[in-house]
């Protein structure tokens, strides 16, 4: 009752704030609006450290003066702030130029079924609470093994929020969702070497996080692990990206395939629709409806209707993602990607991870991955990276310092398995990832 | 300045000082050590040129109030993005519940101390007209286009800020504070047969966009910025696999100092080492680097994206040395850190916004010249990597292991640079690079002003630099 009463008073700003900027001279206007409230709650050593009442909110508006666009937010919902981000916006667009792909979404796209997905269940922000649930996950941590000598605390995180849609086409929709998450960091020290690792849990809904105290063993297991870490030498070698990290590499697959990439040619895969870029087992469905997902919503954020979508099928490129611009630009038309994807299920082999170990045979399983050395433009990629070196399928010592590199469009190509125990923490849900060669670079 | 902040961020919305002191009060009616408020109001403003075009104008608007409170280790923190003594006072009662009741601490008088001002108050927002704003950024194009008439695509894209901050502390600390701050930033993407490279380039400080307009080395300052980025793109689309493994490498001087903020910067702030996180930790008047190397953090340059006149947290900000000659002598701090550690806060704490609890960062932080002519320096070298330009870098502070991307690299053969290689991530540990620093160049510059730096998921301005720098080690991530 009290939510959709909010809902409704937010819908009812951004309605007015839609007249607004067609009174003050726009021929189309969208206006999204989101509030968010939470706890951030952390403890370190097993005591309280921060306790933080987070309150964001904020409104983003776009109009279009005939084929100009300008565009104004603020984070201070007063009326007067409100009315001078709509005069900004007007005002801008008397400087921006005439575009023909500009504009709002295509009217028949727009989305007109709303249903309930399951993304809302609010319980009260209590800080006891949360301050018990973060000491539990740390006391765990420490508790898991001697070696595990300090802290970088554990945190606790609940958000209830709600996110409003509108344009003058007539769509002004929105729906309230939940976020919860519980992470733990922490120290581990043997014979002078200091590593630290980390474990999270998140989810819709309080009562499906993982335990506390497994997201604290977790953490301290993955810390240990790395204890002893060494560097190995330079060598081409098979990799096996841990499930943790490969949702990297089908982001970066995200930005390839996105219009805004193709229009400016900025991407490794020009003119690859319907080639083969995975291998042919390969498939990635989109689901946006998922109940509970944490990417799931059933429009976009220029109000396009979301639909089941075959990404990759067969390994064969079969859609680009775009949105109204970037599909204009394309001489296409948007496919609901505005604001990014919903829930993608990349497809598997069938192995569990100690049989992806064995199936790789000698090789590096990387449980971490550094820095940003990714180029959109070429596909190169060179990112520092850590985790275990693998002989026979048997892990035999932790590992780091060291890079590994390739060029996306052979990684995508070599990829030799999928493991079918998935990540579901993210917008993308996979497995570990067997890449059949890379560089390593080491001492 | 001290009053039309007040004004603006205080009396227009019905609090004044007494309020304030009030309000701190509140606080410390509970069992709490230090409290502080935090008002901020701010104006950003962008415009970007895409296909020729003016395609995108934004204005974003932000204002609101963060309230702290500090007991021992503990913090509490509430904010509002509405200004007035409801809102104060609600987010003081949310803060202080970190704490249980009965607090005896008392509220010393606010009172404003004298501050070096190290940028000017003017908004670069008003300070030019939207019109010569656009024109600014056809001229980029424009000119991009008649050096490279193949040019395929060129974005241009200009911002700027104007904030205005007041801080209120218990210990009596008020200080107020206007930071302009303006970025430039160009890239092209160049097209020969199927191959495609892109070249980019930015600009950036605390002055007005008019600084883009100026003159330097006989052009105005944009076409050199455009002439970066072409080189940037002309670079690449020559360049070769990089080498792959552990070999000598020559960083550039200027923005490579993305080297130090990640090597050593990130692992001297005060909170990682107060929890002895840091592969820094407790090792203060050890040898952390090799002789020669001073290591500085400062905040007072006048004019420099990451300068700030006064910390988010009302200090002045200094010029504080790191690494005196290879030696640790301190690390960066804020109030929190620094009592807890016993020692006296360096002006580095900071904060994204009023809706983000301060920390200890970096400001500017750079390395001070050597002796070598950085000629010397390449000519030093067998076999190696030359690399003048970098992308982002990362660091886990606890093992020290740190990585930092090229943008533009060469091959360093016999002593010569020879052909380009594509971009590399370097990966190394922190304090052993440091000690394989063998030759420093008397080149030192500041980067153009264009560094982010993220923590905590917090962003905010810095800056870096470095002269020409010989690593003896340093591992090389490339493919051939």
């Amino acid at each position: 009752m009290q939510i959709e009463q909010q809902l409704g008073d937010i819908q009812n700003v951004v309605d007015d704030v839609l007249k607004l900027a067609l009174s003050k001279g726009a021929t189309q206007a969208e206006a999204s609006m989101s509030k968010v409230q939470g706890i951030a709650v952390s403890s370190r050593m097993q005591e309280v450290e921060n306790v933080e009442f987070t309150n964001d909110g904020g409104l983003g508006i776009s109009v279009y003066v005939g084929k100009r666009k300008g565009s104004a937010s603020t984070a201070d919902l007063s009326k007067a702030a409100l009315t001078l981000a709509v005069e900004k916006a007007v005002d801008i667009a008397r400087y921006t130029s005439e575009d023909p792909c500009t504009g709002l979404a295509d009217e028949d796209l727009i989305a007109t079924e709303f249903p309930d997905l399951d993304l809302y269940h609010p319980e009260e922000l209590n800080t006891e609470n949360a301050i018990k649930i973060a000491i539990e996950a740390e006391t765990a941590a420490m508790n898991y093994d001697p070696r595990i000598t300090n802290s970088d605390g554990a945190s606790y995180n609940a958000n209830l929020g709600m996110r409003v849609y509108g344009n003058t086409h007539g769509i002004n929709a929105g729906y309230p969702s939940s976020r919860y998450s519980l992470s733990c960091m922490v120290i581990g020290a043997q014979d002078g070497d200091m590593q630290r690792d980390y474990a999270y849990t998140v989810s819709r809904k309080a009562a499906l996080l993982q335990s506390a105290a497994s997201v604290g063993e977790d953490a301290a297991k993955a810390t240990v692990d790395r204890l002893g870490a060494r560097k190995i030498n330079t060598a081409n070698v098979p990799v096996l990206l841990h499930r943790d990290i490969a949702s990297s590499l089908f982001g970066h697959y995200v930005g390839a395939i996105s219009g805004g990439s193709l229009y400016r040619r900025s991407s490794f895969l020009l003119d690859s629709l319907g080639k083969q870029v995975f291998p042919e087992w390969l498939n990635i469905e989109e689901r946006p409806f998922i109940k509970g997902g944490l990417a799931s919503s059933s429009f976009d954020n220029e109000g396009v209707a979301c639909s089941d979508m075959t990404i990759v099928e067969a390994g064969q490129l079969a859609t680009y993602l775009y949105t109204t611009y970037s599909s204009r630009k394309l001489n296409t038309r948007s496919n609901g990607h505005a604001g990014g994807i919903h829930n993608w299920l990349v497809g598997d082999t069938g192995q569990s991870d100690a049989e992806l170990l064995k199936d790789m045979g000698t090789g590096l399983f990387v449980t971490e991955l550094m820095g940003q050395g990714v180029n959109g433009v070429t596909g190169d990629y060179s990112r520092g990276a850590a985790g275990y070196w693998v002989e026979n399928g048997v892990i035999q010592y932790p590992v780091h310092e060291v890079t590994i590199a390739g060029n996306l469009k052979d990684m995508f190509k070599g990829i030799v398995a999928i493991g079918a125990e998935k990540d579901v923490r993210g917008s993308v849900q996979t497995g570990s990832v067997l890449i059949d060669q890379m560089k390593i670079a080491g001492s | 300045m001290f009053k039309s902040v007040e004004r603006h961020l205080l009396s227009d919305s019905g609090l004044d000082i007494s309020k304030l002191e009030k309000a701190l009060a509140t606080i410390h009616s509970h069992s709490t050590d230090y409290a502080d408020l935090y008002f901020q109001s701010s104006q950003h403003e962008s415009w970007v040129l895409e296909d020729g075009i003016i395609k995108e104008g934004s204005y974003n608007i932000e204002r609101g109030v963060g309230v702290r409170a500090i007991s021992g280790e503990k913090t509490g923190f509430a904010y509002s993005d509405e200004i007035s003594e409801e809102a104060l006072t609600k987010a003081c009662k949310a803060a202080r519940g970190i704490a249980p009741s009965g607090g005896t601490q008392q509220v010393a008088a606010l009172g404003q101390k004298a501050v070096e001002a190290r940028y000017s108050e003017n908004n670069p927002i008003l300070a030019m007209q939207d019109a010569e704003k656009i024109s600014l950024l056809k001229a980029v194009d424009a000119y991009i286009r008649k050096q490279e008439p193949s040019a395929n695509q060129v974005v241009v894209s200009l911002s700027g800020v104007y904030e205005e901050i007041l801080v209120a502390g218990s210990d009596g600390t008020l200080a107020t504070d206007i930071r302009p701050l303006v970025r430039l930033n160009c890239s092209v993407l160049l097209e020969q047969g199927d191959r495609r490279e892109r070249g980019s380039a930015g600009a950036g400080g605390r002055y007005a966009y008019s600084f883009f307009k100026q003159d330097e080395n006989g052009k105005p300052y944009y076409e050199n910025l455009a002439e970066d980025a072409l080189h940037m793109a002309r670079v690449n689309m020559q360049a070769v696999a990089s080498p792959a493994g552990a070999m000598p490498v020559v960083l550039g001087n200027g923005w490579p100092g993305v080297l130090l903020h990640e090597a050593v910067g990130h692992g001297l702030e005060g909170d990682f080492n107060r929890k002895g996180a840091s592969t820094f930790s407790g090792r203060i008047g050890q040898q952390v680097a090799a002789k020669g190397v001073t290591v500085v953090d400062d905040g007072t340059l006048s004019d420099r994206r990451g300068s700030l006149s006064v910390d988010d947290e009302g200090t002045p900000t200094a010029h504080n040395v790191l690494i005196e000659d290879g030696i640790l002598k301190g690390y960066m701090q804020d109030k929190h850190n620094a009592k807890l550690m016993g020692v006296a806060p360096t002006g580095n704490g900071r904060r994204e916004s009023y809706a983000h609890l301060p920390m200890p960062r970096m400001t500017n932080t750079y390395m001070l010249e050597g002796q070598h002519d950085p000629q010397e320096i390449i000519a030093s070298i067998d076999r190696g990597i030359y690399a003048p330009n970098f992308a982002g870098g990362q660091v886990d502070i606890t093992s020290g292991k740190f990585v930092f991307s090229s943008a533009e690299a060469y091959l360093i053969e016999n002593g010569k640079i020879t052909a380009p290689v594509k971009g590399a991530t370097l990966i190394g540990n922190g304090p052993e690079v440091m000690q394989k620093i063998s030759m420093i160049g008397n080149d030192t510059a500041l980067d153009k002003g264009v560094g982010v730096c993220g923590k905590d998921g917090q962003s905010v301005p810095v800056g870096v630099g470095q002269p020409t720098l010989k690593i003896d080690e340093l591992t090389v991530g490339g493919t051939a």
